[in-house]
Protein backbone atom coordinates (compact mmCIF):
# COMPACT_ATOMS: atom_id res chain seq x y z
CA UNK A 1 0.00 0.00 0.00
CA UNK A 2 2.90 2.38 0.92
CA UNK A 3 4.48 2.27 -2.46
CA UNK A 4 0.92 2.32 -4.20
CA UNK A 5 0.57 5.85 -2.43
CA UNK A 6 4.15 7.15 -2.92
CA UNK A 7 3.64 6.06 -6.86
CA UNK A 8 0.36 8.14 -6.56
CA UNK A 9 2.17 11.07 -4.90
CA UNK A 10 4.83 11.02 -8.00
CA UNK A 11 2.19 10.33 -10.33
CA UNK A 12 0.91 13.95 -10.07
CA UNK A 13 2.04 16.18 -12.77
CA UNK A 14 5.92 17.66 -11.18
CA UNK A 15 6.32 21.34 -10.45
CA UNK A 16 2.62 21.67 -9.21
CA UNK A 17 1.03 21.33 -5.81
CA UNK A 18 -1.77 18.46 -4.14
CA UNK A 19 -4.82 19.97 -6.22
CA UNK A 20 -3.40 23.15 -8.12
CA UNK A 21 -3.56 26.11 -5.68
CA UNK A 22 -0.77 26.43 -3.05
CA UNK A 23 -1.31 25.60 0.18
CA UNK A 24 -2.04 29.30 1.56
CA UNK A 25 -4.87 29.65 -0.62
CA UNK A 26 -6.21 26.76 0.20
CA UNK A 27 -6.53 27.85 3.31
CA UNK A 28 -7.98 30.97 2.40
CA UNK A 29 -10.44 29.22 0.87
CA UNK A 30 -11.07 26.83 3.61
CA UNK A 31 -11.50 29.63 5.76
CA UNK A 32 -14.30 31.59 3.85
CA UNK A 33 -16.04 27.69 3.49
CA UNK A 34 -16.12 27.12 7.24
CA UNK A 35 -17.33 30.78 7.34
CA UNK A 36 -20.57 29.75 4.72
CA UNK A 37 -21.34 26.46 6.61
CA UNK A 38 -21.28 28.78 10.05
CA UNK A 39 -24.10 30.80 8.26
CA UNK A 40 -26.13 28.89 6.13
CA UNK A 41 -27.30 30.87 2.55
CA UNK A 42 -24.84 34.03 3.79
CA UNK A 43 -21.96 34.77 0.32
CA UNK A 44 -19.05 34.30 2.15
CA UNK A 45 -16.56 36.76 -0.15
CA UNK A 46 -13.28 35.30 -0.87
CA UNK A 47 -9.87 35.84 -2.90
CA UNK A 48 -10.53 34.19 -6.04
CA UNK A 49 -7.27 32.34 -8.09
CA UNK A 50 -6.88 32.92 -11.62
CA UNK A 51 -7.88 28.98 -12.83
CA UNK A 52 -6.56 27.68 -15.90
CA UNK A 53 -9.67 27.71 -17.50
CA UNK A 54 -12.15 30.86 -18.21
CA UNK A 55 -14.83 32.23 -15.66
CA UNK A 56 -18.28 30.69 -16.84
CA UNK A 57 -16.75 27.17 -16.96
CA UNK A 58 -16.75 26.23 -13.45
CA UNK A 59 -14.03 28.23 -12.27
CA UNK A 60 -15.18 29.22 -8.27
CA UNK A 61 -16.72 25.27 -8.09
CA UNK A 62 -12.79 24.10 -9.03
CA UNK A 63 -11.60 26.33 -6.52
CA UNK A 64 -13.77 25.23 -3.87
CA UNK A 65 -12.81 21.47 -4.54
CA UNK A 66 -9.23 21.90 -4.76
CA UNK A 67 -9.41 23.15 -1.49
CA UNK A 68 -11.81 20.63 0.13
CA UNK A 69 -10.34 17.50 -2.21
CA UNK A 70 -7.62 15.21 -0.03
CA UNK A 71 -5.66 11.98 -1.48
CA UNK A 72 -8.48 9.59 -0.24
CA UNK A 73 -11.51 11.51 -2.02
CA UNK A 74 -13.47 9.77 -4.64
CA UNK A 75 -14.27 12.55 -7.09
CA UNK A 76 -17.09 12.41 -9.52
CA UNK A 77 -17.89 15.38 -11.74
CA UNK A 78 -21.23 16.26 -13.84
CA UNK A 79 -22.33 18.77 -16.34
CA UNK A 80 -25.77 18.80 -16.81
CA UNK A 81 -26.42 15.78 -15.18
CA UNK A 82 -23.67 14.13 -17.60
CA UNK A 83 -20.25 12.30 -16.86
CA UNK A 84 -19.30 12.53 -20.47
CA UNK A 85 -19.96 15.98 -21.19
CA UNK A 86 -16.96 18.50 -22.59
CA UNK A 87 -17.61 20.52 -19.17
CA UNK A 88 -17.38 17.32 -16.79
CA UNK A 89 -14.78 15.63 -18.79
CA UNK A 90 -11.93 18.45 -18.82
CA UNK A 91 -12.25 19.25 -15.13
CA UNK A 92 -12.02 15.68 -14.18
CA UNK A 93 -8.91 15.21 -16.36
CA UNK A 94 -8.01 18.14 -14.59
CA UNK A 95 -8.41 16.76 -11.11
CA UNK A 96 -6.39 13.80 -11.71
CA UNK A 97 -3.79 15.04 -13.07
CA UNK A 98 -3.44 18.04 -10.02
CA UNK A 99 -4.39 15.54 -7.44
CA UNK A 100 -4.38 11.93 -8.77
CA UNK A 101 -7.58 10.95 -7.04
CA UNK A 102 -9.72 8.33 -7.82
CA UNK A 103 -12.64 8.97 -9.65
CA UNK A 104 -16.31 7.76 -10.58
CA UNK A 105 -18.97 7.73 -11.99
CA UNK A 106 -21.40 6.43 -9.62
CA UNK A 107 -22.97 9.07 -7.61
CA UNK A 108 -22.89 6.29 -3.98
CA UNK A 109 -19.70 6.05 -4.43
CA UNK A 110 -18.13 9.38 -5.01
CA UNK A 111 -17.86 11.37 -1.81
CA UNK A 112 -16.84 14.33 -4.06
CA UNK A 113 -18.91 15.80 -6.74
CA UNK A 114 -18.31 18.59 -8.64
CA UNK A 115 -21.75 19.42 -10.45
CA UNK A 116 -22.81 21.98 -13.06
CA UNK A 117 -26.90 22.37 -13.54
CA UNK A 118 -27.74 19.43 -12.37
CA UNK A 119 -28.41 17.88 -8.75
CA UNK A 120 -27.43 13.89 -9.35
CA UNK A 121 -31.01 11.98 -9.05
CA UNK A 122 -29.30 9.22 -6.77
CA UNK A 123 -30.08 10.51 -2.92
CA UNK A 124 -26.72 11.45 -1.55
CA UNK A 125 -25.69 10.35 2.23
CA UNK A 126 -23.98 11.92 5.24
CA UNK A 127 -20.12 12.83 4.30
CA UNK A 128 -20.83 13.38 0.79
CA UNK A 129 -19.85 16.83 -0.52
CA UNK A 130 -21.85 18.44 -3.51
CA UNK A 131 -19.87 21.11 -4.98
CA UNK A 132 -21.78 24.22 -7.34
CA UNK A 133 -20.66 25.76 -9.87
CA UNK A 134 -22.20 29.22 -9.67
CA UNK A 135 -22.17 32.30 -12.45
CA UNK A 136 -24.06 34.79 -10.35
CA UNK A 137 -24.41 33.91 -6.52
CA UNK A 138 -26.58 37.20 -5.75
CA UNK A 139 -30.43 36.38 -6.00
CA UNK A 140 -31.16 40.07 -6.11
CA UNK A 141 -28.97 40.69 -8.11
CA UNK A 142 -31.71 42.00 -11.66
CA UNK A 143 -33.76 43.36 -9.23
CA UNK A 144 -31.15 45.59 -7.47
CA UNK A 145 -27.91 46.18 -8.93
CA UNK A 146 -26.12 48.18 -6.45
CA UNK A 147 -23.72 45.32 -4.47
CA UNK A 148 -23.98 47.64 -1.35
CA UNK A 149 -27.99 47.95 -1.00
CA UNK A 150 -28.25 43.99 -1.95
CA UNK A 151 -25.82 43.53 0.92
CA UNK A 152 -28.27 45.94 2.93
CA UNK A 153 -31.04 43.88 2.10
CA UNK A 154 -29.48 40.68 2.97
CA UNK A 155 -28.73 41.89 6.38
CA UNK A 156 -32.14 43.28 7.25
CA UNK A 157 -34.12 40.42 5.71
CA UNK A 158 -35.83 42.71 2.92
CA UNK A 159 -36.77 40.17 0.61
CA UNK A 160 -40.01 40.76 -0.54
CA UNK A 161 -38.71 42.44 -4.09
CA UNK A 162 -37.54 38.86 -5.03
CA UNK A 163 -41.27 37.99 -4.70
CA UNK A 164 -42.15 40.80 -6.98
CA UNK A 165 -40.52 39.14 -9.49
CA UNK A 166 -42.38 36.32 -8.81
CA UNK A 167 -45.88 38.03 -9.40
CA UNK A 168 -44.46 39.29 -12.85
CA UNK A 169 -43.95 35.87 -14.04
CA UNK A 170 -47.89 34.96 -12.55
CA UNK A 171 -49.22 38.26 -14.32
CA UNK A 172 -47.30 37.63 -17.72
CA UNK A 173 -47.56 33.85 -18.12
CA UNK A 174 -50.35 32.87 -15.46
CA UNK A 175 -47.78 30.96 -13.63
CA UNK A 176 -43.94 31.15 -12.38
CA UNK A 177 -42.29 30.54 -15.15
CA UNK A 178 -38.71 30.89 -13.11
CA UNK A 179 -37.86 27.45 -14.19
CA UNK A 180 -33.94 27.20 -12.82
CA UNK A 181 -31.82 29.42 -10.63
CA UNK A 182 -35.43 29.11 -8.14
CA UNK A 183 -34.53 32.07 -5.57
CA UNK A 184 -35.11 29.83 -2.37
CA UNK A 185 -35.06 31.02 1.74
CA UNK A 186 -32.06 29.02 3.55
CA UNK A 187 -32.58 28.49 7.52
CA UNK A 188 -35.43 30.91 7.50
CA UNK A 189 -32.64 33.61 6.96
CA UNK A 190 -30.99 34.00 4.02
CA UNK A 191 -32.36 34.29 0.33
CA UNK A 192 -29.70 32.13 -1.76
CA UNK A 193 -29.54 31.53 -5.25
CA UNK A 194 -29.12 27.87 -6.34
CA UNK A 195 -26.84 28.02 -8.97
CA UNK A 196 -28.59 27.18 -12.15
CA UNK A 197 -30.05 23.70 -11.39
CA UNK A 198 -33.79 23.18 -12.72
CA UNK A 199 -36.13 23.93 -10.16
CA UNK A 200 -37.12 20.02 -10.25
CA UNK A 201 -33.69 19.52 -8.54
CA UNK A 202 -34.50 22.52 -5.89
CA UNK A 203 -36.71 20.23 -3.60
CA UNK A 204 -33.55 18.19 -3.43
CA UNK A 205 -31.92 20.62 -1.11
CA UNK A 206 -33.53 20.47 1.31
CA UNK A 207 -32.96 18.68 4.27
CA UNK A 208 -30.36 17.05 2.62
CA UNK A 209 -27.59 14.58 4.18
CA UNK A 210 -24.68 16.09 2.27
CA UNK A 211 -22.87 19.12 2.56
CA UNK A 212 -23.18 21.45 -0.28
CA UNK A 213 -20.84 23.97 -1.16
CA UNK A 214 -21.50 27.14 -3.91
CA UNK A 215 -18.57 28.54 -5.63
CA UNK A 216 -18.61 32.31 -7.84
CA UNK A 217 -15.26 32.50 -8.97
CA UNK A 218 -15.65 35.50 -10.94
CA UNK A 219 -17.91 36.73 -8.51
CA UNK A 220 -15.90 36.15 -5.85
CA UNK A 221 -18.42 34.34 -2.75
CA UNK A 222 -18.63 31.26 -1.57
CA UNK A 223 -21.84 30.05 0.15
CA UNK A 224 -22.99 26.85 1.85
CA UNK A 225 -25.93 24.83 2.63
CA UNK A 226 -24.81 22.19 5.39
CA UNK A 227 -26.43 19.03 5.94
CA UNK A 228 -30.01 18.92 7.07
CA UNK A 229 -30.40 22.41 6.66
CA UNK A 230 -34.09 23.76 5.79
CA UNK A 231 -34.26 25.50 2.03
CA UNK A 232 -37.54 26.38 1.35
CA UNK A 233 -38.33 27.57 -2.30
CA UNK A 234 -40.26 31.13 -2.42
CA UNK A 235 -43.84 30.91 -3.71
CA UNK A 236 -47.30 32.61 -3.47
CA UNK A 237 -50.01 30.84 -1.18
CA UNK A 238 -52.42 30.66 -4.29
CA UNK A 239 -49.65 29.82 -6.55
CA UNK A 240 -47.61 27.20 -4.91
CA UNK A 241 -43.94 25.98 -6.27
CA UNK A 242 -44.50 23.65 -8.38
CA UNK A 243 -42.08 21.38 -10.28
CA UNK A 244 -41.80 20.21 -13.80
CA UNK A 245 -43.91 17.44 -14.96
CA UNK A 246 -42.82 15.51 -18.60
CA UNK A 247 -45.43 14.23 -20.89
CA UNK A 248 -43.32 10.64 -20.76
CA UNK A 249 -41.23 8.49 -19.04
CA UNK A 250 -37.41 8.43 -19.82
CA UNK A 251 -37.04 6.45 -22.82
CA UNK A 252 -34.01 4.66 -22.15
CA UNK A 253 -35.09 3.19 -18.67
CA UNK A 254 -38.95 4.05 -17.81
CA UNK A 255 -38.16 6.32 -14.88
CA UNK A 256 -40.99 8.74 -13.87
CA UNK A 257 -39.44 10.37 -10.93
CA UNK A 258 -36.10 11.64 -13.18
CA UNK A 259 -35.51 15.09 -15.00
CA UNK A 260 -35.74 14.28 -18.40
CA UNK A 261 -34.00 15.98 -21.40
CA UNK A 262 -35.95 16.11 -24.63
CA UNK A 263 -34.40 14.93 -27.95
CA UNK A 264 -35.58 15.85 -31.28
CA UNK A 265 -35.14 12.85 -33.52
CA UNK A 266 -36.12 14.00 -36.82
CA UNK A 267 -38.43 16.75 -38.68
CA UNK A 268 -41.34 14.71 -38.84
CA UNK A 269 -42.39 15.85 -35.09
CA UNK A 270 -40.16 12.29 -33.51
CA UNK A 271 -39.03 12.85 -30.12
CA UNK A 272 -37.98 11.37 -26.84
CA UNK A 273 -37.06 12.03 -23.48
CA UNK A 274 -34.38 10.72 -21.79
CA UNK A 275 -32.83 11.05 -17.93
CA UNK A 276 -30.38 14.26 -18.21
CA UNK A 277 -28.71 11.96 -15.18
CA UNK A 278 -26.67 9.50 -17.26
CA UNK A 279 -25.40 7.50 -13.99
CA UNK A 280 -29.23 7.70 -12.86
CA UNK A 281 -30.61 5.96 -16.05
CA UNK A 282 -27.67 3.53 -16.70
CA UNK A 283 -27.86 2.24 -13.22
CA UNK A 284 -31.83 1.53 -13.71
CA UNK A 285 -31.30 0.13 -17.19
CA UNK A 286 -28.04 -2.06 -15.29
CA UNK A 287 -31.10 -3.42 -12.59
CA UNK A 288 -33.51 -4.41 -15.64
CA UNK A 289 -35.80 -1.10 -16.26
CA UNK A 290 -36.34 -0.57 -20.00
CA UNK A 291 -37.84 2.20 -21.58
CA UNK A 292 -40.13 2.46 -24.83
CA UNK A 293 -36.81 2.62 -27.06
CA UNK A 294 -34.80 1.14 -25.00
CA UNK A 295 -32.23 -1.52 -26.59
CA UNK A 296 -31.83 -4.67 -24.92
CA UNK A 297 -29.22 -4.16 -21.58
CA UNK A 298 -25.94 -5.22 -22.65
CA UNK A 299 -23.23 -5.39 -19.90
CA UNK A 300 -20.86 -3.11 -20.88
CA UNK A 301 -17.87 -3.95 -18.38
CA UNK A 302 -18.59 -8.04 -19.81
CA UNK A 303 -17.63 -6.97 -23.07
CA UNK B 1 -61.40 63.61 18.22
CA UNK B 2 -58.67 62.28 20.62
CA UNK B 3 -55.94 64.26 22.59
CA UNK B 4 -53.52 62.09 20.01
CA UNK B 5 -54.36 65.02 16.92
CA UNK B 6 -53.38 67.55 19.67
CA UNK B 7 -49.77 66.34 19.31
CA UNK B 8 -47.86 66.35 15.93
CA UNK B 9 -47.03 63.86 14.06
CA UNK B 10 -43.41 64.63 13.23
CA UNK B 11 -41.76 67.27 14.42
CA UNK B 12 -38.28 68.65 13.22
CA UNK B 13 -36.31 70.47 15.84
CA UNK B 14 -33.30 72.72 14.64
CA UNK B 15 -32.24 70.75 11.67
CA UNK B 16 -28.58 71.27 10.20
CA UNK B 17 -27.05 69.40 7.22
CA UNK B 18 -24.18 70.92 5.46
CA UNK B 19 -21.93 69.44 2.35
CA UNK B 20 -18.89 70.92 3.48
CA UNK B 21 -18.83 74.55 4.03
CA UNK B 22 -21.86 74.82 2.03
CA UNK B 23 -24.73 75.01 4.33
CA UNK B 24 -28.00 73.24 2.81
CA UNK B 25 -30.11 73.54 5.89
CA UNK B 26 -29.36 75.77 8.86
CA UNK B 27 -31.40 75.53 11.89
CA UNK B 28 -34.73 74.28 10.35
CA UNK B 29 -37.58 73.58 12.81
CA UNK B 30 -41.19 72.24 11.98
CA UNK B 31 -44.08 70.88 12.91
CA UNK B 32 -46.11 68.48 10.45
CA UNK B 33 -50.00 68.05 12.20
CA UNK B 34 -52.36 64.61 10.91
CA UNK B 35 -53.83 65.44 7.67
CA UNK B 36 -51.85 68.15 7.07
CA UNK B 37 -50.31 69.60 4.17
CA UNK B 38 -47.34 71.24 3.82
CA UNK B 39 -45.68 73.39 1.20
CA UNK B 40 -41.74 73.97 1.06
CA UNK B 41 -41.04 76.83 -1.80
CA UNK B 42 -38.28 78.16 -2.78
CA UNK B 43 -36.23 78.84 -5.97
CA UNK B 44 -33.34 76.12 -7.30
CA UNK B 45 -31.05 75.09 -4.70
CA UNK B 46 -32.33 77.12 -1.85
CA UNK B 47 -32.38 73.22 0.41
CA UNK B 48 -36.19 72.25 0.14
CA UNK B 49 -35.12 69.12 -1.83
CA UNK B 50 -32.39 68.27 1.24
CA UNK B 51 -34.41 69.23 3.71
CA UNK B 52 -36.93 66.34 2.19
CA UNK B 53 -34.26 63.90 1.54
CA UNK B 54 -33.20 64.53 5.15
CA UNK B 55 -36.23 63.92 6.80
CA UNK B 56 -36.88 60.76 4.94
CA UNK B 57 -33.26 59.73 6.26
CA UNK B 58 -31.96 59.57 2.94
CA UNK B 59 -29.63 61.87 3.78
CA UNK B 60 -27.65 61.78 7.27
CA UNK B 61 -27.81 64.87 9.35
CA UNK B 62 -25.50 67.05 10.96
CA UNK B 63 -27.46 67.89 13.95
CA UNK B 64 -31.11 68.10 15.09
CA UNK B 65 -33.72 65.75 15.54
CA UNK B 66 -37.04 64.19 13.54
CA UNK B 67 -39.14 63.06 16.01
CA UNK B 68 -42.10 60.96 14.27
CA UNK B 69 -44.69 59.75 16.57
CA UNK B 70 -45.79 56.22 15.11
CA UNK B 71 -49.09 54.39 14.51
CA UNK B 72 -48.34 52.72 17.89
CA UNK B 73 -47.87 56.53 19.23
CA UNK B 74 -44.07 55.99 19.89
CA UNK B 75 -41.90 59.08 19.61
CA UNK B 76 -38.91 58.06 17.52
CA UNK B 77 -36.52 60.20 16.57
CA UNK B 78 -35.46 59.38 12.76
CA UNK B 79 -32.46 61.15 12.63
CA UNK B 80 -30.68 58.55 15.61
CA UNK B 81 -32.91 55.24 14.91
CA UNK B 82 -31.71 52.12 13.20
CA UNK B 83 -31.47 51.57 9.87
CA UNK B 84 -33.97 48.91 9.93
CA UNK B 85 -36.35 50.47 11.53
CA UNK B 86 -35.95 54.01 9.50
CA UNK B 87 -36.44 51.54 6.21
CA UNK B 88 -39.41 49.71 7.71
CA UNK B 89 -41.40 53.01 8.47
CA UNK B 90 -40.18 54.44 5.19
CA UNK B 91 -41.74 51.31 3.99
CA UNK B 92 -45.17 51.44 5.88
CA UNK B 93 -46.29 54.15 7.06
CA UNK B 94 -44.41 56.91 5.04
CA UNK B 95 -44.42 57.52 1.25
CA UNK B 96 -41.80 58.93 -0.83
CA UNK B 97 -43.10 60.64 -4.22
CA UNK B 98 -39.94 61.60 -6.41
CA UNK B 99 -39.82 64.05 -9.30
CA UNK B 100 -38.90 61.77 -11.72
CA UNK B 101 -41.61 58.93 -11.67
CA UNK B 102 -38.18 56.87 -13.30
CA UNK B 103 -36.60 56.96 -9.91
CA UNK B 104 -39.63 55.49 -7.69
CA UNK B 105 -40.91 53.56 -10.17
CA UNK B 106 -39.74 49.74 -10.67
CA UNK B 107 -39.67 50.50 -14.54
CA UNK B 108 -38.68 46.95 -15.42
CA UNK B 109 -41.74 45.26 -13.72
CA UNK B 110 -45.78 45.80 -14.54
CA UNK B 111 -48.15 48.21 -12.98
CA UNK B 112 -49.80 45.93 -10.61
CA UNK B 113 -46.08 44.79 -9.47
CA UNK B 114 -45.70 48.07 -8.72
CA UNK B 115 -48.33 48.67 -6.75
CA UNK B 116 -47.89 45.71 -5.20
CA UNK B 117 -44.36 45.80 -3.88
CA UNK B 118 -44.60 47.29 -0.52
CA UNK B 119 -47.35 44.86 0.37
CA UNK B 120 -45.09 41.45 -0.39
CA UNK B 121 -42.65 43.23 1.09
CA UNK B 122 -44.67 43.03 4.16
CA UNK B 123 -45.14 40.06 3.72
CA UNK B 124 -48.47 39.20 1.71
CA UNK B 125 -48.28 36.39 -0.17
CA UNK B 126 -51.85 35.59 -1.96
CA UNK B 127 -51.23 36.51 -5.58
CA UNK B 128 -55.11 36.61 -5.85
CA UNK B 129 -55.70 39.45 -3.03
CA UNK B 130 -52.28 41.52 -4.35
CA UNK B 131 -53.98 41.87 -7.62
CA UNK B 132 -57.52 42.99 -6.62
CA UNK B 133 -55.67 45.43 -4.57
CA UNK B 134 -53.58 46.56 -7.46
CA UNK B 135 -56.76 47.00 -9.53
CA UNK B 136 -58.46 48.96 -6.94
CA UNK B 137 -55.73 51.27 -6.96
CA UNK B 138 -55.35 51.91 -10.44
CA UNK B 139 -58.82 52.66 -10.19
CA UNK B 140 -58.37 55.16 -7.64
CA UNK B 141 -55.70 56.87 -9.66
CA UNK B 142 -57.32 57.17 -12.84
CA UNK B 143 -55.72 54.48 -15.05
CA UNK B 144 -57.43 51.63 -16.97
CA UNK B 145 -57.35 48.85 -14.89
CA UNK B 146 -56.48 46.88 -17.89
CA UNK B 147 -52.95 48.50 -17.98
CA UNK B 148 -52.59 46.34 -14.63
CA UNK B 149 -49.43 43.93 -16.73
CA UNK B 150 -48.25 46.53 -18.77
CA UNK B 151 -44.72 48.20 -18.50
CA UNK B 152 -44.32 51.95 -16.82
CA UNK B 153 -42.88 52.98 -19.61
CA UNK B 154 -45.59 52.58 -21.85
CA UNK B 155 -47.18 54.88 -19.88
CA UNK B 156 -47.42 58.84 -20.64
CA UNK B 157 -45.76 61.06 -17.62
CA UNK B 158 -48.78 62.00 -15.85
CA UNK B 159 -49.76 58.42 -15.98
CA UNK B 160 -46.40 57.27 -14.36
CA UNK B 161 -46.74 59.95 -12.05
CA UNK B 162 -50.24 58.96 -10.64
CA UNK B 163 -48.69 54.89 -10.80
CA UNK B 164 -45.84 56.10 -8.13
CA UNK B 165 -48.64 58.04 -6.00
CA UNK B 166 -50.49 54.90 -5.59
CA UNK B 167 -47.38 52.27 -5.54
CA UNK B 168 -46.74 54.68 -2.35
CA UNK B 169 -50.32 55.06 -0.86
CA UNK B 170 -51.34 51.51 -0.93
CA UNK B 171 -50.48 50.31 3.04
CA UNK B 172 -52.05 53.68 3.88
CA UNK B 173 -49.06 55.71 4.80
CA UNK B 174 -49.27 58.69 7.57
CA UNK B 175 -47.26 60.69 5.65
CA UNK B 176 -46.45 61.18 2.30
CA UNK B 177 -43.24 63.11 1.30
CA UNK B 178 -43.54 64.30 -2.56
CA UNK B 179 -40.50 66.18 -4.78
CA UNK B 180 -41.92 68.34 -7.08
CA UNK B 181 -44.71 66.06 -7.71
CA UNK B 182 -46.13 68.09 -10.64
CA UNK B 183 -42.08 69.14 -12.31
CA UNK B 184 -42.05 68.36 -15.90
CA UNK B 185 -45.26 67.56 -16.68
CA UNK B 186 -47.38 70.09 -18.81
CA UNK B 187 -49.98 72.16 -17.72
CA UNK B 188 -53.42 70.24 -18.23
CA UNK B 189 -51.95 67.15 -17.26
CA UNK B 190 -50.55 68.89 -13.85
CA UNK B 191 -53.85 70.35 -12.74
CA UNK B 192 -55.50 66.73 -12.87
CA UNK B 193 -52.46 65.60 -11.03
CA UNK B 194 -53.16 68.03 -8.24
CA UNK B 195 -56.86 67.53 -8.34
CA UNK B 196 -55.74 64.14 -7.91
CA UNK B 197 -53.63 64.13 -4.87
CA UNK B 198 -56.11 66.50 -2.97
CA UNK B 199 -58.08 64.44 -3.25
CA UNK B 200 -56.46 60.69 -2.32
CA UNK B 201 -55.24 63.42 0.63
CA UNK B 202 -58.22 64.16 2.20
CA UNK B 203 -60.09 61.02 1.49
CA UNK B 204 -57.11 58.66 3.46
CA UNK B 205 -56.25 61.84 6.05
CA UNK B 206 -52.50 61.65 4.89
CA UNK B 207 -50.22 64.51 5.79
CA UNK B 208 -47.98 65.49 3.34
CA UNK B 209 -45.09 67.43 2.71
CA UNK B 210 -45.01 68.74 -0.66
CA UNK B 211 -41.68 70.56 -2.20
CA UNK B 212 -42.25 72.77 -5.34
CA UNK B 213 -40.72 75.91 -7.01
CA UNK B 214 -43.96 76.62 -8.32
CA UNK B 215 -46.24 78.86 -6.82
CA UNK B 216 -49.45 77.52 -8.28
CA UNK B 217 -48.71 74.36 -7.02
CA UNK B 218 -48.25 75.28 -3.46
CA UNK B 219 -51.40 77.48 -3.33
CA UNK B 220 -53.65 74.74 -4.69
CA UNK B 221 -52.56 72.04 -2.29
CA UNK B 222 -50.77 73.16 0.68
CA UNK B 223 -52.21 74.41 3.94
CA UNK B 224 -49.48 76.09 5.14
CA UNK B 225 -46.52 77.18 3.15
CA UNK B 226 -42.64 77.34 4.31
CA UNK B 227 -40.66 79.89 2.22
CA UNK B 228 -36.80 78.56 2.07
CA UNK B 229 -33.95 80.72 1.30
CA UNK B 230 -30.13 79.55 1.35
CA UNK B 231 -31.30 77.01 3.70
CA UNK B 232 -32.87 79.11 6.14
CA UNK B 233 -36.74 79.26 6.25
CA UNK B 234 -37.35 83.03 6.17
CA UNK B 235 -40.82 82.70 6.47
CA UNK B 236 -43.59 80.46 7.66
CA UNK B 237 -47.64 80.68 7.56
CA UNK B 238 -50.96 79.64 6.44
CA UNK B 239 -50.85 80.02 2.72
CA UNK B 240 -53.45 81.86 1.43
CA UNK B 241 -51.99 84.60 4.29
CA UNK B 242 -48.21 84.25 3.31
CA UNK B 243 -48.99 84.67 -0.80
CA UNK B 244 -51.57 87.14 0.03
CA UNK B 245 -49.48 89.24 2.28
CA UNK B 246 -46.05 88.49 2.04
CA UNK B 247 -43.70 89.60 4.70
CA UNK B 248 -40.39 89.23 4.37
CA UNK B 249 -38.75 90.71 1.03
CA UNK B 250 -38.01 87.37 -0.40
CA UNK B 251 -41.34 86.13 -0.28
CA UNK B 252 -42.65 89.65 -1.67
CA UNK B 253 -39.99 88.84 -4.42
CA UNK B 254 -41.27 85.31 -5.11
CA UNK B 255 -44.56 86.42 -4.89
CA UNK B 256 -44.34 89.23 -7.23
CA UNK B 257 -42.22 87.29 -9.56
CA UNK B 258 -45.25 84.75 -11.04
CA UNK B 259 -46.48 85.21 -14.29
CA UNK B 260 -50.18 85.58 -14.26
CA UNK B 261 -51.58 85.34 -17.65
Amino acid sequence: MTAQQSYQASATLAGYNFGFLDEQTKRMLRRAILKAVAIPGYQVPFGSREMPLPYGWGTGGMQVTAAVIGSKDVLKVIDQGADDTTNAVSIRRFFVRMTNVATTEKTREATLIQTRHRVPETPLSEGQILVYQVPIPEPLRWLEPRETETRKMHALSEYGVMHVKLYEDIAQHGHISTAYDYPVLVNGRYLMRCSPIPKFDTPKLHMNAALQLFGAGREKRIYAVPPYTEVKPLDFDDHPFEIERWPEDCALCGAHDSFLDEVILDDKGGRMFVCSDTDYCGERRAAGHTGRMSAPYKDEAAE
Amino acid sequence: MTNLDQTPLLSVEALNKSFGRQMACRDVSFELWPGEVLGIVGESGSGKSTLLNAIAGRLAVDSGKVLYRTGSNDIIDLASASEAQRRHLMRTEWGFVQQHARDGLRMTFSAGANIGERLMALGDKHYGTLRDTALDWLQAVEIAPERIDDLPRTFSGGMQQRLQIARNLVTRPRIVLMDEPTGGLDVSVQARLLDLIRRLVQEHNVACIVVTHDLGVARLLAHRLMVMRRGQVVEAGLTDQLLDDPQHAYTQLLVSSVLSV
